[in-house]
């Protein structure tokens, strides 16, 4: 057993343990910090695959900036534990098994049909310059159109956020 | 040296997580957060497939994935917060009326 093997192991097993807890936990705060866990974990598994940048971004953006966004939603909506009701216990009668049946399937699939030639670790340089090249040449256009995306999503937030006026302004004759 | 398939194995299960916690989850925030899961999920076996076909685009689209994430995660929780001024509740199973 290499050493790739069981740090991917490893990492695996967090993020296993992550998403279980995940759906464990009825505090929303609970499951926000064992998806960040997951995050922290996928960012390993990218170094293991040789992507440097996008571990580095995994962490800075996803586990960073994306996490701390719902945090601050869940602290400033005072969310508290989750009650349980008729519906949600339809659905984890049928979801959970449902669920497992899915990556039963999947996971057999997969292993039984894919090919199991190993990846090698670092065998794709995933540094910023090749990806930097790559982002500003091959993929400009569609780089372009996902800032036209933020400045909608930065407008729908602020209007969607802010306070609507509690009386209608009267106009002033 | 890991074989393709584990990293696909393991990232079908976080979808399935994912999956599973939007249809089981009735806390909005949770449901919210089970989708990022799906997509980490997805950003997995993105980055596995392009360890293993050489290909550079593949960590590029992760990317645009992670833009969309965060795009989402924020107009998505101004949503919430609407939803909470306007119902005073998180419970998706309270929020059933398009009227106020």
């Amino acid at each position: 057993m290499s050493v790739h093997l069981i740090l991917f192991l490893a990492f695996g097993a967090i993020c296993v343990a992550g998403a279980v807890n995940l759906l464990a936990q009825t505090h929303p705060i609970n499951s926000a910090l064992s998806l960040i866990a997951v995050m922290a974990a996928l960012a390993g598994e990218y170094l293991l695959l040789g992507a440097e940048f996008v571990a580095a971004v995994q962490v800075i953006v996803y586990a960073g900036a994306i996490m701390v966004l719902f945090v601050f939603t869940i602290m400033l909506l005072n969310a508290g534990v989750e009650e349980r009701t008729k519906g949600s216990r339809v659905a984890v009668l049928f979801g959970i098994p449902g669920m497992l049946l899915g990556s039963i399937l999947v996971g057999w699939v997969v292993l039984r049909h894919s090919g199991t030639e190993a990846v090698a670790a670092g065998a794709l340089p995933g540094d910023p310059k090749v990806i930097g090249q790559l982002l500003f040449h091959e993929f400009l256009l569609p780089f372009e159109i996902t800032s036209v995306l933020i400045l909608i999503a930065i407008m729908g937030a602020v209007v969607l956020a802010s306070k609507p006026p509690t009386a209608p302004a009267r106009k002033v004759d | 040296m890991v074989p393709l398939s584990y990293y696909l194995v393991l990232s079908g299960f976080l979808f399935a997580c994912g999956v599973a916690g939007f249809l089981i989850k009735r806390n909005i925030i949770t449901i919210f957060m089970s989708i990022e899961l799906m997509l980490n999920g997805v950003n997995l076996s993105f980055v596995a497939f392009a360890a293993h076909w050489h290909v550079l685009a593949g960590q590029v689209f992760v990317f645009f994935v992670m833009v969309v994430a965060a795009a989402e995660a924020a107009v998505g929780l101004a949503i919430i917060i609407a939803v909470f001024r306007t119902r005073e509740t998180l419970n998706v199973d309270q929020v059933n009326l398009l009227k106020l």
